[in-house]
């Protein structure tokens, strides 16, 4: 019969109308986001990173710009360059995370905010200045050795530059500065934790 | 002293204008309001919330944005049209309240003829359909008025056979003596004019499943899409008190009006309005839109046969009982009730299934 179908309509939207919304009202009330989460605000530390510009090369978008100035360091027996420049251009990142899978070191991280509007497209922009005065809270994507450790990206724990590679801290002999401190629990080769 | 006496009037005149048009214009923005959060319900989600408490100002919200917003003539649009199309969309809906009755005794005029002109207003709406189509110079606000205008003309057929019912019933078209002559809610006597009533209704207010001009898949916004600003504004504000209107249309028509019990009579007046404003809103969250040749096709082949149908039963129980007292209206209601239920599948029967062309109006095949 006609009108049967309108009605059966009718009773569905109001089953609906009944169920609590699932709307969550985001300023107040927050999802829980995944530690894999790539978000925005890299994370980079400045004394992993040689100065490779694997990250810069391997962006599809072209947005990393980094500068290197060999002086200081001796390249040809391992040191690092200085990092004069080191420019992330968010307002185009896709946050794809193929500079973060890219560096041989695992200086560069994702971070885990998504709440860096800016008016200006310039504000960014950011650079090596701002890396540096971050707090460091890594997203453990592409990063298993964080979360091996247990590291809570959302947690109070500034992640420390010495416990964020996959190596054992020991990797590089001639950088005896990379050498970690006396009960200093990190990973190693085998990856079995000290 | 001094004063000449109609400038008494006048100022009577304008507080009480100002009273009944601000009052109902208010009440349709509270109905935009209120239409949204209940389409959020329906929906699952929570709807605006975040202006004032429950985001009942968001209305004051948009419309501060509205006229902010820059307001855009098309180079080659009719400039005279185009502006004052809004005006003429929303003018009628304000000049039809006058013959509204909001409670015991509070009307602005009973006027004998209340039915037709609130008809006669509701039928300007088409006009200003079309001019702001036309001036617009865009194919889809062209499109859109079209269609408007088809769907209103053939919609305003059935709608006036269905409050002829009522008239016949009431033995007048005064808005006032029709409340008057509802011993028993003339939703119960007359449940065929009641359904055409509404069905016709909800596709003059263009609302869904109705509501092909602004098909938003199809034509953008229908006939303002070419609307900024507060012009857009205007044709939301009139589409939305328009609803409001009709609410008060079917308070009075099919509900008793102000009359009920314990509350005074201008609150049941609105408690009536209100819930006649949320089944819209819950028709609107459940019907998806249907075609424009589906809908022509149910406004020529099924509701205009059907409000015959309503006319002539209520015609012939009119002059058996001229004056009917309570136990006859009560009989009225059981005929028209068990005709009703005859009426609806085998008229649909009928005419939803045209012999010949296609073996039904609304299958798929038929394009």
């Amino acid at each position: 019969m006609y009108g049967i179908g309108i009605v059966k309509g009718l009773l569905v939207t109001l089953k609906n109308a009944r169920r609590k919304p699932f709307t969550t009202q985001y300023p107040e009330e927050r999802l829980e986001q995944s530690p894999r989460f790539r978000g925005q605000e890299f994370v980079w530390f400045v004394d992993r990173c040689t100065g490779c510009a694997s990250c810069a090369k391997f962006c599809p978008l072209g947005i990393i710009k980094i500068v290197t100035d060999p002086n200081g360091g001796n390249g040809q027996d391992g040191g690092s360059y200085r990092v004069d420049t080191f420019d992330i251009d968010q307002g185009r990142c896709m946050y794809c995370g193929l500079c973060v899978e890219a560096c041989p070191y695992d200086a560069l991280h994702m971070g885990t905010n998504f709440e860096a509007s800016q008016t200006s497209r310039l504000d960014l922009v950011i650079t090596k200045e701002d890396l540096n005065a971050r707090e460091k809270h890594p997203s453990t994507w592409f990063r298993p050795q964080l979360s091996k450790q247990g590291f809570d990206p959302f947690g109070e724990e500034s992640k420390d530059w010495h416990g964020a590679g996959r190596e054992p801290v020991d990797w590089h002999p001639k950088r005896p500065e990379m050498l970690p401190d006396e009960g200093d629990t990190r990973s190693t080769s085998d990856g079995e934790y000290k | 002293m001094g004063a000449p006496e109609w400038l008494a009037y006048f100022f009577g005149a304008m507080a009480v204008i100002m009273t009944v048009v601000n009052g109902f214009l208010l009440i349709g923005t509270i109905f935009t309001w209120m239409e949204r959060r209940v389409l959020g319900r329906f929906q699952s989600r929570v709807g605006p919330n975040r202006v004032g408490p429950f985001g009942i100002l968001q209305a004051i919200a948009d419309a501060v944005k509205l006229l902010f917003k820059e307001d855009i003539v098309p180079r080659r649009a009719d400039r005279l049209l185009f502006n004052a199309a809004p005006i003429v969309i929303l003018a009628p809906s304000l000049m039809a309240l006058a013959v509204v009755p909001f409670g015991a005794g509070s009307y602005v005029a009973d006027l004998n003829i209340g039915v037709l002109y609130v008809v006669a207003m509701g039928g300007i709406a088409s006009l200003a359909v079309l001019m702001a189509g036309y001036a617009s110079d865009n194919k889809l606000a062209l499109f859109g008025a079209m269609r408007a205008v088809a769907m209103l003309l053939s919609y305003e057929i059935p709608l006036v056979m269905s409050l002829l019912g009522i008239t016949v019933l009431a033995g007048s078209m005064s808005l006032v003596d029709i409340v008057g002559a509802q011993d028993i809610p003339f939703l119960l006597v007359s449940p065929l004019g009641a359904l055409i009533f509404l069905i016709a209704m909800s596709a003059e207010l263009n609302r869904s499943p109705f509501d092909v001009t602004e098909a938003e898949s199809e034509l953008v916004a229908g006939y303002i899409t070419e609307y900024s600003g507060m012009k857009f504004g205007i044709f939301y504000l009139a589409e939305f008190s328009n609803v409001v209107l009709a609410g008060a249309l079917f308070a009075i028509l099919f509900l008793d009006g102000w009359n009920g019990y314990f509350l005074p009579s201008h609150l049941w007046f609105l408690v009536k309005v209100f819930g006649f404003l949320l089944v819209a809103s819950w028709v609107r969250a459940t019907l998806p839109r249907m075609r424009i040749d589906q809908i022509l096709a149910l406004a020529w082949k099924y509701l205009f046969p059907l409000s015959m149908v309503n006319l002539l039963l209520l015609t012939v129980e009119t002059l058996t009982w001229p004056e009917p007292s309570t136990l006859e209206l009560w009989m009225m209601t059981g005929i028209n009730w068990v005709a009703a239920f005859a009426a609806i599948p085998l008229l649909a029967m009928v005419g939803l299934r045209a012999p010949g062309r296609s073996r039904r109006a609304f299958s798929p095949e038929v394009h």
